[in-house]
């Protein structure tokens, strides 16, 4: 059983096994476009929570993804390097990194699914 | 400052265009996506709004006398009918803005100038008007234009017209054409690099044209955002105001010096003839980004030896060419083509080689 958080910046974080898998919203992709470039973290990097995590670049532009939580970089999802248009495609099942998890607590400074479409709606 | 709308705006919206606020303008960026407007442009045709351009009319018996004194081309060298490029400088050789002027005849030219600079110009050219016997009149928001740009918009403009529009040569108008009821200056101009037209009508008038032109285009027609407006006109080796030259950043430096008159004459000719005969400090190349990054406008630029020897002026991942492009603004005496530089993306030292700036011939 997986539960999703989601930031005011529009990744999410996927709670899995004790693991956390990121990405970004379908809000976010929408509003960005065209994906056309993704820089992933380093496997290994420490984090904490707001760092920049990676850059996802539109035709238009160059924005930072932000880390919703602190952890070591297990993994990254080095399919997207080749194809960062899967996140437009489908934002929610592309997840970009994969991070441990260092404090639970953070989690509870995210918003669930029906709080950020609220927040998505009043954008 | 509330922002302004076009005559168009309900119709962006209506379209489910992203609006974005452009220098004081609510204008479309995308109506469905960036990339797929670009090509449409390119393959088919784009109908874009811009009729936040501004439109400053200059008339009366000295009309050919003033202009010449604000413009840095040679308006004398052009006929009825006729439009030239070119720039208004400040006396230390910057840029006030760049504009198109349509000569209608020697007591009348009309200029096109930047939506974001429509009103410093009007006011620059009010400051130099002096004795000039001309009256300089801005009448910008009484007027709409479209530009329809592709290889079909010739295609897709004639029926609408009574006229043969294979008269209309490149910059060059006609005004005065019935189109869908209004009376229209057409011009075959643009921003693209493509062949088009672009279309003035009184400003309450231009809903009917964008229609028909839609409805005429059907499926070879895309309407377009400033989106694609920006990588069109920057893969077609266009500058940007703004960009590649700026009111510190004269053309000469933005390897514009074709539009920069030796005649001399006008306000910033002294200053250009200084530069060119004491040398030019930048020079505008093109880059291929040969590493893994897209280079951005603001970037900086390195050489081999990690010395910073300028900018990157405006930079996309071509949507034609599908390879990270750009150009820099660079004080370098050895540009040849090849050569190594680096570009700073975020953290890193991207190589890149410098590559002719006449992208779309690369295609």
């Amino acid at each position: 059983m997986s539960k999703i958080y989601f930031t005011k910046d529009h990744e999410w974080v996927k709670v899995e096994d004790g693991k956390g898998y990121i990405g970004l919203t379908d809000y976010a992709q929408d509003q960005l476009g065209d994906i056309v470039y993704i820089e992933l973290p380093d496997v290994g990097s420490e984090l904490e929570a707001g760092d920049t995590l990676g850059v996802v670049e539109s035709v238009k532009s160059a924005s930072d993804i932000f880390s919703p939580i602190s952890g070591e970089v297990l993994a990254v999802n080095e399919e997207l390097e080749d194809a960062p248009e899967l996140i437009n495609a489908d934002a929610m099942e592309n997840w970009i990194a994969q991070l441990s998890i260092k404090d639970e607590a953070e989690l509870e400074n995210l918003m669930d699914e029906g709080e950020y479409n609220d927040f998505i709606g009043e954008e | 400052m509330s922002t302004k709308r076009t005559p168009l705006y309900d119709r962006h919206v209506k379209a489910g265009a992203q609006v974005v606020d452009y220098s004081g303008w609510e204008m479309p960026i995308t109506y469905t996506s960036l990339s797929d407007e670009h090509k449409a442009v390119r393959e088919r045709a784009g109908l874009f709004d811009v009729s936040h351009m501004g439109e400053i009319y200059v008339q009366g018996p000295q009309a050919q006398d003033f202009v010449s004194h604000v413009f840095s081309n040679d308006i004398t060298k052009i006929e009825d009918g006729a439009i030239i490029y070119g720039f208004f400088l400040y006396p230390e050789g910057g840029v006030v803005d760049d504009l198109l002027v349509y000569k209608v005849n020697n007591n009348y030219y009309i200029l096109v100038v930047n939506a974001a600079n429509t009103d410093k110009d009007y006011e620059w050219l009010l400051k130099h008007v002096g004795d000039f016997d001309v009256s300089v009149d801005n009448n910008s928001p009484g007027i709409g234009q479209v530009a329809i740009q592709g290889p079909l918009a010739q295609k897709i403009l004639q029926p609408l017209v009574e006229m043969d529009l294979n008269e209309i040569k490149p910059f060059h108008f006609v005004d005065d054409i019935p189109l869908v009821g209004t009376k229209a200056l057409i011009s075959r101009t643009g921003y693209t690099g493509e062949d088009g037209f672009e279309i003035y009508t009184p400003a309450e008038d231009i809903g009917k044209v964008w229609d028909a032109l839609m409805e005429e285009g059907g499926e070879d027609i895309s309407p377009a955002g400033l989106g694609c407006r920006d990588t069109l006109r920057f893969e077609a080796s266009m500058p940007l105001y703004g960009n590649e030259m700026n009111e510190e950043i004269s053309p000469l430096e933005a390897g514009l010096g074709y539009f920069v008159s030796k005649k001399g004459g006008y306000i910033g000719a002294e200053a250009m003839a200084k530069m060119r005969e004491e040398g030019i400090p930048h020079y505008l190349i093109g880059l291929q980004v040969m590493g893994r990054g897209i280079a951005r406008s603001g970037y900086p630029v390195y050489d081999e030896e990690g010395n910073e020897v300028g900018v990157v002026t405006t930079g996309y991942l071509s949507p034609t060419l599908g390879i990270a492009i750009a150009n820099a603004r660079v004080a370098l005496k050895d540009r040849s083509e090849g050569r190594e530089l680096f570009i700073g993306i975020r953290n890193k030292k991207v190589p890149a080689k410098i590559v002719n700036r006449t992208y779309l011939k690369n295609k």
